[in-house]
């Protein structure tokens, strides 16, 4: 009798463990397979290495140093921002939230070209800068367009964990700081600040691991001049047809996410980046 | 007496609209353990937040030692507060959160070491300087707030209602520890709580409030035995309020039955609530009594049996060390100074005042 619940409990696990397996481990097993082998399948360390080749060490260099750009300046446009958010009331709160979320509901790749089309040299922004005589932006195809696209389509994700950080920490602490003679910036650094580091922790792996993967925002905003490993990782899948390279890719880039899941797995201890 | 050493005048405050206090004036002298009592919403812990500086009242001053300090942000007042649920630094260790007050105003490290030794010994803590308050029971941590909150040797102590969060055995231990560390401290307790047990135990002044108004001012003796209105009367444990009628002077006649009291001054056959506290109501055979009854309900609480007592169509509640089951007869009296005779409210806008719940 009592062993039937517990069957009934598995059972009801059932599609989620057969949908783990055909879309998460057997693809992992994939790339750890082509990975680790070469063309006639005898295992090698080529595919891993080949990361040491300049053109491929370049593209793992430029996305490392685009996206920890980006996640810097997500975290210094989103931490003021998500303290203001906290200030308000609830019902205006629910409103600037909804503000932020609402171009996540769009397609990414119509959200990206559509700053493609602003950002063009006959552009939508040039056109206007033209109107007034102004001189023409150039930014289209630089590293400044990935940067951009990066920070424009990654924000939320530092606004929002951050925001859940701070609108947890109870307003008696805070006055308790105040209370004990803190002045406003010795409560932000003394109270404020480190109270809300999990939420800091889980902003920058939400946006720091999406970016330095991008190859979309890459292909449309850097042209086919900046090459990212994202970009580099994705030609060998497609057009140059070698799966053993590009998994071999993937591997060393898994392991930057790890390095990073790891750091946010001891800081983020309450669970503040788990709301999406 | 000692000298004041706060003074509220006229303080108003109201938030969205909603009048939270009006016209509050109260003062506190130095070295008081002053309660604020009263109901959810009576405007107790807005008058201590305006007190601490986390409110500024719409209008009105604050008088602290003799200077203005209405508009002084709280981290510039002589006075520290013991919030309700603590408010600890969860991210800092006990000894960090301690000194935090000290760090801030720059004392030496050997002054901030010895005052944490000092304060941790004072709340009988000794030893927990490298805890984190997690790791703390509820009763631990409010210790460690007090703690953290008295080492800045305030002149004043705000506590908003400290001892809410704790259970009934801890809380009746915290109330002996709160007098003695104000005893030893020296210092004036300002304390807001609704919890009019506590408030009895540890104030030298209690101020009843009731929708932001100050019901009324006295010792715990003085509101317990002689409430001002029915509002007091009632929630300062438990009464029988009755509307009675004021023969003469010493003389009233309750539910029909006429009682000798001890109150004068309130004219002839003048309406008027008397008021009989449940542990006054002596019951006996029906001949002794003034008054016949029947008990409807019994309850044993341990150091008294609780009764309702239905006597000339009223519901009276009695504690009594007696036993009477449910059915007997009984005779009712009530000696004449236990009877508390208080003025009907005249209007209804004095009701509102006054007596709504």
């Amino acid at each position: 009798m009592n062993k039937k619940p517990v069957s009934k409990k598995k059972l009801l696990g059932t599609p989620y463990f057969i949908w783990s397996v055909l879309f998460i481990i057997i693809p992992l097993c994939m790339v750890f397979y082509y990975g680790l082998t070469d063309k006639s399948g005898a295992f090698t360390l080529d595919n891993v290495l080949a990361i040491a080749l300049p053109e491929h060490a370049k593209a793992l260099w430029i996305a490392l140093g685009l996206s920890l750009i980006a996640t810097a300046i997500c975290l210094l446009l989103a931490y003021p921002l998500a303290m203001i958010l906290c200030s308000k009331k609830t019902g205006q709160q629910s409103f600037i939230v909804l503000i932020f979320i609402l171009p996540m509901w769009m397609n990414f790749l119509l959200r990206t070209l559509a700053w493609q089309t602003l950002l063009e040299k006959t552009g939508v922004i040039n056109n206007i800068l033209g109107f007034f005589h102004l001189p023409p932006l150039s930014i289209i195809n630089t590293p400044y367009a990935i940067v951009l696209g990066m920070v424009y389509n990654f924000l939320p994700f530092m606004v929002l964990p951050i925001y859940n950080a701070l609108s947890k920490i109870d307003g008696n602490v805070i006055n308790a700081a105040k209370d004990l003679g803190a002045n406003s910036l010795q409560v932000f650094w003394k109270v404020t600040l480190p109270l809300s580091i999990p939420g800091i922790i889980s902003g920058i792996t939400m946006v720091f691991i999406p970016a330095l993967t991008t190859f979309v925002i890459s292909k449309l905003l850097g042209g086919s001049k900046i090459l990212l490993i994202g970009n580099v990782i994705e030609e060998e899948f497609t057009q140059a047809s070698n799966w053993h390279l590009g998994s071999g890719l993937s591997i060393v880039l898994m392991l930057f996410i790890i390095v990073n899941m790891v750091l946010t797995a001891v800081f983020d201890k309450d669970g503040e980046g788990s709301f999406l | 007496m000692n000298k004041v050493l706060i003074d509220l005048k006229n303080i108003s405050k109201s938030f969205d609209g909603q009048m939270v206090l009006d016209d509050l004036n109260l003062y506190i002298r130095e070295n008081e353990f002053l309660t604020l009592l009263g109901p959810s919403g009576c405007g107790k812990t807005t008058t201590l937040r305006i007190l601490g500086g986390f409110e500024t009242p719409d209008t009105g001053t604050v008088i602290f030692d003799g200077r203005d300090i209405t508009q002084l942000p709280p981290n510039k007042r002589q006075l520290n507060t013991v919030f309700q649920r603590y408010a600890l630094f969860t991210h800092m260790t006990i000894a960090e959160n301690i000194a935090f007050g000290l760090k801030i105003k720059n004392k030496s490290k050997a002054y901030i070491d010895d005052k944490i030794k000092y304060a941790l010994k004072l709340v009988n803590l000794e030893g927990y300087e490298k805890r984190m308050p997690d790791s703390l029971s509820g009763g631990q941590q409010q210790r460690i707030a007090i703690a953290r909150a008295i080492v800045n040797e305030p002149k004043v102590l705000l506590l908003d209602e400290p001892l809410g969060a704790l259970d009934l055995k801890l809380r009746q231990d915290m109330q002996y520890e709160l007098i003695r560390l104000k005893n030893e401290l020296g210092i004036t307790f300002i304390y807001v709580t609704h919890d009019q047990e506590e408030a009895l135990t540890m104030s030298d002044t209690i101020v009843v409030m009731n929708q932001g108004y100050i019901q009324q001012i006295g010792s715990p003796e003085k509101i317990y035995n002689e409430p001002e209105n029915a509002f007091v009367a009632d929630f300062i444990g438990d009464s029988n309020i009755i509307s009675s009628t004021m023969i003469e002077d010493k003389l009233v006649e309750i539910l029909g039955t006429r009682f000798p009291c001890v109150d004068t001054g309130f004219g002839t056959n003048k309406p008027v609530d008397a008021v009989i506290r449940p542990e006054d109501v002596i019951l006996s055979s029906p001949a002794n009594g003034r008054m016949k009854g029947v008990v409807t309900h019994l309850i044993f609480k341990g150091v008294h049996y609780e009764m309702e007592v239905t006597a000339n169509g009223f519901e009276w509640l009695v504690h009594s060390t007696g036993m009477f089951p449910v059915g007997t007869e009984v005779g009712l009296d009530v000696d004449p100074y236990n009877i508390q005779i208080m003025h009907k409210p005249a209007s209804e806008d004095e009701e509102a005042v006054g007596v709504n719940e």
